[in-house]
């Protein structure tokens, strides 16, 4: 008889079923069932879509990207033809997207803040009447806005032959708005340059300006001086560059209007739908980031003799957007997710441009991966924004 | 006594008095309000009458195409003759009872989860009433056996449609949505990690691109002769982006519930399903209820972007109606604005609903 050969310390040898009982080891096995379950199921899923992509004599890859697009898009903000390639059709719908998306948040911004207020004002009216406009249009489904507006724009205004004309040299017609703008100069690009370099120095005094007041005191006007460089900078750029007067005015040319910048009725209808839409959302973002502050701040700020336009600026808003940022940010991001909704009444966006692509050469999955790579990209930016920000309005307790 | 000369005068007994001093405080208060007021009804005088006139004095309900074109407002009949297109879509006519019951129920169920949930009576037949629920309206809309004739589901359209792909949608999520959460809450690296990169890729995307996987990859990645169809496969791309959605909803939850609770769990030696089961989801779900009744309603009009990839929903049939002859596509206010009085309807009432029962749970919170 030999003796049981234990491990000295250990009073007996651990069973598998002890094993399986250790919590640790449980937990280890949970994760490699998931990941393996994940790893087969992927392999499946690829397996089989390479066995069809085969078949339907599909080849993988973004070779296809340097093929020529031969679609026309019908609005551009680069250079592009349907002899370009499919590389540069997505970058114009990518433009395309960040255009309306830009727009639309600016404008949301502005609406959704002046709703946001008059839905806190004292006047009953007014309070009412924001309350309408908000429950209206936030509980309506954003694409039948869309094609609401839509449909509205080109039967709202006349054919091009008899435009609407409210300003000299603005036209409004079925096919869209069209407006004088300048002929390209160089004198502009030189005014862009200036209005970079104004905005820089701007920053700069400003930092000097704060450092200043924290040091003695004395505040600066910094209001007056920022316009002064600024337009300063950019008039004199514009006088270097030549003072071009020459613009292009819209004007009708047999069927249709040449010249001017035209803003297609799709444009319009996409800018129109999102902007209403998420003003909404923004208007009770605001309403609540005000409601937040509360009213002791705006008596603190009284009794120190501040003036009330100054406490609004130093000590209410930044207040409010400690609370109204992070929830404001994620409207944004609604936005230009919801931009994509611009393919179902044809304004050549990301979405929609990858929606040809896809049909015209059958690149079903590199199409989808670069328009979702994208929008996961932007929605990246935005939470990288979002920790920073949060990080820099937190609260520095003691 | 300063004090007293600054408050406002009491309300004199008589309603127009009372009406004036309303009228000052609210309407009247300095001159930038008075402004605003005045504004404000000339804004309205504006806007209202000229509605009144086109949607009712000078409107029709007549369900003809000549009736329509000799008056100067709304044009009501065609919702009127196209009404049975617009709601069931293409559903074969005879059988349209059956959308139509389907619906009932559906809405049905609906209201008595979303009423119910106040009541623990009530909450717990809510999963045996969509356990139940589910395969009746499935039966109804496919039919196939016990005398109702097969209906594929390429026919399905209109209102019922909508209501199912967002009820199914958010039901089927559920569960999911649930793990997914408790994955993210988990301290195995391994599975939190799976559960954050699905939550977050899926809620970085737009709705619409989910939808164009679904019906665009999804073929290619099932195995050569299977093939699901169209519906289906929008189905599972609502449910799955629902879930990313509610597994930030369930967080919220999970997180408010106090770190004690989860003690408490482990002091009993309950298993982890126990004591999620027993003490901590009763008490986190009851914390989700309001905004998961939110995220039913922006998945109710997300719904409408089935239109995108070639499905009849709700939407989708008001264009077809529009379409379905040249003469009424000019009557597309009419459409929308039916279309859009529906979908306010169902989405404002459940806003409401949802508000209230935030501040009814929050009410057993504070004895």
């Amino acid at each position: 008889m030999s003796k049981p050969q234990n491990v000295p310390g250990d009073v007996r040898s651990k069973s598998l079923v002890d094993y399986l009982n250790d919590e640790n080891v449980r937990a280890v096995l949970y994760q490699i069932i998931a990941i393996g379950l994940v790893i087969l199921a992927g392999w499946y899923l690829v397996s089989n879509t390479l066995y069809n992509l085969e078949k339907q004599n599909i080849s993988t890859g973004y070779g296809f990207l340097d093929l020529e697009a031969s679609f026309e898009i019908s609005e551009t903000m680069i250079d592009y033809s349907a002899q370009s390639d499919y590389a540069t059709a997505l970058l114009v719908g990518l433009l395309n997207t960040v255009k309306v998306a830009v727009l639309g948040i600016i404008l949301c911004t502005i609406i959704g803040t002046i709703f946001g207020v008059a839905r806190l004002s004292s006047n009953w009216l007014v309070r009412k009447l924001a309350t309408v406009y908000v429950e209206t249009f936030r509980n309506i489904p954003v694409l039948l806005q869309l094609f609401f507006w839509y449909a509205l724009i080109p039967a709202a205004f006349p054919h091009p032959r008899n435009a609407f004309e409210p300003l000299p040299g603005v036209l409004l017609t079925s096919r869209g708005t069209y407006l004088p703008v300048p002929v390209a100069d160089n004198a502009y690009t030189l005014m862009g340059i200036a209005a970079i370099i104004a905005l820089v120095a701007i920053y700069f005094i400003k930092k000097w300006a704060t450092k200043r007041q924290d040091a003695t005191g004395q505040p600066f006007p910094i209001l007056i001086t920022s316009i002064g460089i600024f337009v300063g900078l950019v008039l004199l750029a514009y006088l270097i560059g030549g003072a071009p007067t020459e613009m292009s005015i819209p004007a009708l040319k047999g069927f249709n209007i040449q010249g001017g910048y035209n803003i297609s009725p799709e444009f319009m209808a996409v800018l129109i739908g999102l902007t209403v839409y998420t003003s909404t959302y923004v208007a009770e973002v605001v309403r609540s980031g005000i409601q937040a502050v509360s009213s002791g701040q705006w008596e603190a700020a009284d009794s120190l003799g501040i003036k009330r336009s100054v406490a609004l600026r130093k000590v209410i808003l930044p207040q409010s957007m400690r609370v109204a940022i992070p929830p404001l940010t994620n409207q944004y991001l609604n936005l230009t997710k919801n931009s994509s909704l611009a393919v179902a009444v044809g304004y050549p966006d990301l979405v929609s441009v990858s929606n040809t692509t896809m049909n015209q050469t059958g690149q079903a999955i590199e199409a989808i991966s670069i328009f979702m790579s994208v929008y996961l990209g932007l929605s990246l930016l935005t939470s990288l924004f979002m920790n920073w920000f949060n990080k820099k309005m937190a609260l520095v307790e003691r | 006594m300063s004090e007293n000369a600054k408050l406002p005068p009491l309300p004199t007994g008589t309603v127009t008095g009372r009406a004036v001093t309303w009228a000052k405080k609210n309407l009247f208060d300095g001159w930038f309000n008075t402004l605003l007021t005045i504004g404000s009804i000339a804004f309205l005088a504006w806007l209202i009458p000229p509605i009144i006139e086109w949607a009712i004095i000078n409107a029709t309900l007549e369900p003809s195409i000549e009736a329509c074109s000799e008056v100067t407002g709304a044009c009501w009949g065609f919702v009127n003759a196209n009404l049975r297109l617009i709601l069931f879509g293409t559903y074969p006519y005879d059988e349209q009872w059956r959308p139509l019951l389907a619906m009932i129920i559906l809405i049905g169920i609906i209201c008595a989860s979303l009423g119910g949930v106040k009541y623990p009576s009530v909450r717990k037949w809510i999963i045996p009433m969509w356990v139940i629920g589910v395969p009746v309206i499935a039966f109804l809309m496919w039919g196939g056996f016990l005398g109702l004739t097969y209906v594929q589901n390429s026919y399905w359209g209109g209102l019922p449609l909508t209501l199912i792909l967002s009820s199914i949608g958010i039901v089927f999520a559920f569960p999911f949505g649930l793990l997914l959460a408790l994955g993210r809450q988990s301290n195995m690296p391994a599975l939190k990690t799976l559960s954050v990169v699905y939550i977050e890729v899926i809620r970085g995307v737009p709705l619409i691109t989910v939808l164009f996987m679904a019906s665009v990859m999804f073929p290619l990645f099932l195995p050569d002769g299977v093939t699901i169809d169209k519906l289906l496969r929008a189905q599972i791309g609502i449910i799955m982006f629902t879930a990313a959605y509610l597994a930030e909803v369930f967080r919220g939850g999970l997180q408010a519930v106090p770190r004690g609770q989860f003690e408490a769990g482990e002091s009993l030696a309950l298993p982890y399903w126990k004591s999620m089961r027993l003490i901590i989801l009763p008490q986190a779900l009851r914390l989700v209820i309001p905004p998961t009744v939110n995220s039913f309603i922006s998945m109710f009009k997300d719904t409408t972007l089935v239109v995108i990839i070639g499905l009849f929903d709700f939407l989708g049939t008001v264009k077809l109606a529009l379409r379905s002859d040249p003469a009424w596509t000019k009557y597309y206010v009419e459409g929308y604005a039916f279309a859009a009085a529906i979908f306010f309807l169902i989405c404002f009432s459940m806003a409401k609903y949802s508000a209230y029962l935030e501040k009814e749970l929050r009410k057993g919170e504070r004895r």
